[in-house]
């Protein structure tokens, strides 16, 4: 039963290829075996959204997948948004807005709002709720996350129109 | 948290996975989707030895949709039914239901077949199968079967599936113009575990009296709960106020087999399944 699988995947835009235990989720793959710790474990049962990750693209939960689910799949995590000289967009309005406090849920906030901001150019305030009803934060109460949100919709959207 | 050590399999064609379910009978567990077996998993409330992984099969993934004909494959994620343009057009109820499931980021991973197969009493998908007649086709090596969904839900999370058939495909047939339909639910958050819910379908003929009337609740019984006598109240008469509020008194009075739980009393989810059900017929009746 400790027979081991391959798993070959792209994180990030980099090949990776571990040797894993089936059993082995991939919320710990990505933390423990290629080491990108940005991506945080909440519950590890599928309901706080901590561990949201991007897989093919489309926000899931990293802790209720298997690491060998990965096999062959493309995979983008919070490291892959930007750096602290060159933050990507959503991070600059979290800082802007002070949209975290502890920090935790954070990295699953952007990965769930990623590709949601790109596809909303003009949602409202009960959309950006809804949008962010599968991830948890104990510390803000949301108000400041929906700011920036808000912020960074404006950004990506509607500041380049104005140039 | 992990999950208990297993065997692993990720069979590619349905051959291969039908051989797999063949040969592991008991032991072998099919992971659809995985929204609700890896949590338990992780638990280690549930300790399969064999997993079976039906995500490789792409045959599984496909639906096919015309105007007489929607059959969707048991892989299909649940966010296709959400965001498909021609399941909305044939399968309005399941659309408008979608949202209801859990999360966004759980609705990108789960299955339309793995929800049905769960029967979590639960869970939005089988109330809507057994209020539209759905079909599933369950096969095994050298076989298959189509069972009603009303037949395929026995109890508590114990559905007509053997543990050499696989869920391969759902027939759901495309709403009529003519029916009105309606889905309400009651939720402490957004996501949560419905206390209670309930879908509504009507046909009202020419005249405004009722052909036909299906009203299934989820989470006030072990398994989507059809209220058949609630249903025959409407059907022959004109909806009148009167009798909506009759219908879903009687439905939530004795259709019904709710249980007391930390949300809630036995008897407030009698008054909520009451509610929820009033609110659906009178919405149901103004799409028809």
């Amino acid at each position: 039963m400790s027979e081991k699988f391959t798993v070959s995947a792209e994180i990030n835009g980099y090949p990776v290829s571990k040797q894993v235990e089936p059993r082995l989720l991939l919320s710990d793959f990505i933390r423990h075996e290629v080491g990108l710790t940005g991506t945080h474990v909440g519950c590890e049962h599928g309901v706080c959204g901590a561990c949201t990750i991007l897989f093919d693209g489309a926000p899931v939960r990293s802790c209720i997948m298997l690491a060998v689910q990965a096999h062959g799949h493309s995979i983008e995590t919070v490291e892959s948004l930007g750096t602290p000289d060159d933050m990507h967009p959503l991070q600059e309005a979290f800082h802007e807005a002070h949209g975290l406090q502890c920090g935790y849920c954070t990295p699953g906030i952007l990965m769930t709002l990623k590709p949601w901001i790109a596809d909303n150019p003009n949602p409202t305030e009960h959309e950006i709720r809804t949008a962010l009803s599968g991830n948890l934060c104990r510390c803000t109460g949301y108000q400041h996350i929906v700011e920036a949100v808000k912020i960074a919709i404006e950004k990506t959207h509607h500041t380049e129109e104005n140039e | 948290m992990k999950p208990a050590p297993f065997d692993y399999y990720a069979p590619t064609t349905l051959e291969e996975a039908l051989a797999l379910t063949a040969a592991h009978g008991t032991d072998g567990k099919l992971l659809a989707g995985g929204q609700s077996l890896i949590p338990v998993m992780n638990f280690r409330l549930a300790q399969p030895t064999v997993l079976i992984d039906l995500n490789g099969i792409s045959a599984l993934q496909r639906f096919t949709a015309t105007e007489s004909e929607l059959k969707i494959g048991a892989m299909v994620r649940q966010s296709v039914l959400e965001r498909d343009p021609a399941i909305a057009h044939l399968a309005p109820l399941i659309h408008a239901t979608m949202p209801y499931v859990a999360h966004s980021q759980i609705r990108n991973r789960g299955t339309l077949g793995g929800s049905l197969a769960h029967a979590d009493p639960a869970a939005e998908l089988p109330v809507l199968a057994v209020a539209r007649d759905a079909r599933f086709r369950l096969q095994k090596q050298g076989g298959d079967r189509w069972v009603a969904a009303a037949d395929f839900y026995q109890g508590l999370f114990e559905t007509a599936l053997a543990d050499d058939e696989i869920l391969t495909e759902i027939d759901v047939r495309p709403l009529p113009d003519n029916v009105g339909y309606s889905f309400h639910e009651f939720a402490r958050r957004h996501g949560d575990y419905a206390q209670a819910g309930v879908a509504v379908l009507l046909t009202v003929d020419d005249s405004g009296v009722c052909q036909a009337a299906r009203l299934v609740y989820l989470n006030v019984g072990d398994m989507p709960m059809d209220a058949k006598g609630a249903a025959a109240m409407l059907v022959g008469n004109v909806i009148t106020p009167e009798l909506i509020e009759a219908a879903a008194q009687f439905a939530a009075a004795n259709e019904i087999a709710p249980s007391g739980d930390v949300h809630g009393s036995a008897a407030y989810k009698r008054h909520l399944a009451a509610v929820l059900g009033k609110r659906a017929i009178v919405e149901a009746l103004s799409k028809v």
